[in-house]
């Protein structure tokens, strides 16, 4: 093989990763310059051109949509189910660690065997299961098969940071006499505190851009989530270009916002299960 | 994808066991995992066996159901839609992973790098991960658009073509399109797993007077295979249930170019309201990705893990 010095591969990796800048950054630099044009000099533009006269009319058009509520829904649907996973998991992990019995090993393998399980392919089942309980079109129908799909990943990352609690600390907490769920609160959860927060971040970004649950089990405009209303816009919307990318924007703004003030924490979240 | 996280459990599990082993303490009781196991079992397990009994039987959605034996897999197997769905999503799967994981290991190499510029790409190279597929599938379908897409720039006629209408291009393009959404998440998985590669490897190849290609060829190659290995099924898997992307950019069509196994199954569900006969494409999927992930566990098998590690 010819031998390439430092220097000169160096370009080549230099090479790459710009082209790759350029990849991410086209795409969405036209999405945003696009959102900003008015409607009819859509087709006349470069569509890679900055707007001769920017407007915010776009998205005035999408608010004046109830975009507002669709947010709140995403919002609650976001927020109740990553309550609802760290608040099953989390005990659940605690046990699979402190206890080294061959049931709760079987429970664990139960638990993780989900992760190579397709389980979009089960929503035929869910949805029956929805109609059967009366979830039908309510955010609960959305929070509960949620929750309970994050499972595996989640209760994967909690026991793989709860196994590094020295035993030592545990052993401590016993002679103290703490019971069991002291020490679960006092002592295992501020130790993985970095983990709780990770996993909740992968598990709030899957929620907050799920589409498929919203699609099969919403139905009414009051349960409306921001993926499928994004879908349902760009059905009304079909001319209104600028109009759908606006709601494009929008729909990624809490998400950006978020990335800017914590991006090593989600980072970290998104590679959830696989960087530790 | 659970193979890493098996052997570094199994590891610590045993160091705990070689420094004092905890006396007949049993540690907290069963019940603190139960509304983990209740939740799991009503909505992950159940479904699980759900879908294969719902493929025996007949269901339009909102009537009763009633037993339909063999009926349903008789039906579907000898729909052409279904054999369509198979090969489509057989393509798409192999053709993301050739896609992507090139890619993602040069970018996660490329990343892992400590040049202050290269941090900074990174930062730009995650925006895609924030966008839900259906805000991706909806910005390149305008992107893509021959009246108004990005094409028109340049004035190639070339790329002014219907990429998305066109049945020959369709397939490719969604490819093209996938790749462009998890390629920053596969290439983070990389750029962990590189920056994990011992130092000591490196010195000793320099030393050896190896130039920084050949060092990527024996040395960040030859490191980076259980990644490789966790990616590829994660990838794979994840292949077999793109549904939100497919069904924005192209509901399946041009007429049926696109239409993959899940979308062929929530088609046939909700659409045409066979619920049995969208459980028999369920099972199928179920079948593959459990088959797939096997296989892949036993390809990177658990026991060749200390041959990495010596000489570290």
């Amino acid at each position: 093989m010819i031998r390439i010095k430092g220097r000169e591969y160096n370009i080549i990796a230099g090479a790459l990763g710009w082209i790759w800048l350029l990849v991410t950054i086209v795409p969405i630099y036209y999405i945003v310059v696009t959102s900003l044009r008015e409607s009819n000099a859509v087709y006349a533009d470069n569509p890679l051109s900055f707007p001769e006269h920017p407007t915010l009319s776009a998205y005035e058009r999408v608010f004046a949509n109830d975009f507002l509520m669709y947010v709140k829904n995403s919002v609650i649907v976001t927020f109740v189910t990553v309550l609802v996973i760290l608040l099953v998991c989390i005990p659940a992990a605690y046990v699979i660690v402190r206890r080294t019995d061959v049931g709760t090993r079987r429970l664990y393998k139960i638990f993780i065997s989900g992760l190579a399980i397709p389980m979009q392919a089960t929503i035929i089942p869910v949805y029956y299961l929805i109609i059967k309980i009366g979830l039908y079109d309510t955010l609960w129908a959305l929070i509960l098969p949620s929750a309970a799909f994050a499972i595996p990943i989640t209760i994967l990352i909690l026991t793989n940071f709860l196994r590094d609690v020295p035993q030592s600390l545990f052993e401590a907490m016993a002679v103290d006499g703490a019971s069991e769920f002291k020490t679960m609160i006092q002592l295992a959860l501020p130790m993985v505190k970095p983990a709780v927060i990770t996993v909740a971040i992968y598990d709030a970004l899957n929620v907050w851009n799920g589409f498929l649950f919203p699609l099969i089990l919403t139905q009414s405009t009051e349960n409306r989530v921001i993926p499928l209303s994004l879908w349902l816009f760009q059905g009304q919307f079909t001319v209104d270009v600028p109009g759908i990318l606006a709601a494009v924007v929008i729909s990624v703004l809490p998400i950006l916002a978020a990335y800017i003030i914590g991006r090593r924490q989600m980072v970290a979240g998104l590679t959830a299960g696989f960087g530790k | 994808m659970t193979e890493k996280a098996k052997k570094t459990g199994g590891r610590r599990r045993g160091l705990h066991d070689g420094g004092g082993r905890e006396s007949l303490h049993k540690g907290p009781s069963l019940w603190y995992a139960a509304p983990a196991m209740v939740l799991f079992g009503v909505f992950a397990l159940i479904p699980l066996i759900g879908v294969v009994v719902l493929s025996f039987m007949n269901w339009d959605g909102l009537g009763a159901v009633t037993w339909n034996g063999l009926g349903n897999w008789k039906e579907m197997l000898g729909d052409p839609l279904t054999l369509n769905g198979l090969k489509l999503t057989l393509i798409l799967t192999i053709a993301c992973w050739a896609v992507q994981t090139p890619v993602s290991i040069l970018l996660g190499v490329f990343m892992a790098g400590k040049q202050k510029y290269r941090a900074f790409l990174a930062v730009f190279f995650f925006l895609p991960l924030l966008f839900s597929s259906t805000a991706v599938a909806i910005a390149f379908k305008n992107i893509l658009d021959p009246q108004f897409g990005i094409g028109k720039a340049f004035g190639w006629k070339w790329l002014e073509q219907n990429f998305l209408g066109d049945p020959k291009t369709a397939l490719w393009t969604l490819i093209l399109v996938v790749s462009w959404c998890f390629v920053p998440l596969h290439s983070l998985l990389y750029q962990g797993a590189v920056r994990q590669i011992p130092a000591s490897l490196y010195e000793a190849a320099r030393i050896d007077g190896a130039g920084t290609v050949r060092q990527f060829f024996s040395i960040t190659l030859p490191q980076l295979k259980y990644t490789f290995a966790t990616d590829s099924t994660l990838m794979i898997v994840g292949s077999l249930t793109y549904f939100d992307l497919v069904y924005v950019m192209t509901a399946g069509g041009p007429g049926n170019a696109t239409r993959l196994m899940p979308l062929d199954m929530y088609i046939k569900g909700f659409k045409s309201y066979d619920m049995g006969g969208a459980s028999v494409i369920g099972v199928l999927i179920l079948a593959m990705g459990i088959v797939i992930s096997l296989l892949l566990n036993r390809l990177s098998g658990a026991d060749k893990m200390e041959s990495q590690m010596e000489g570290v």
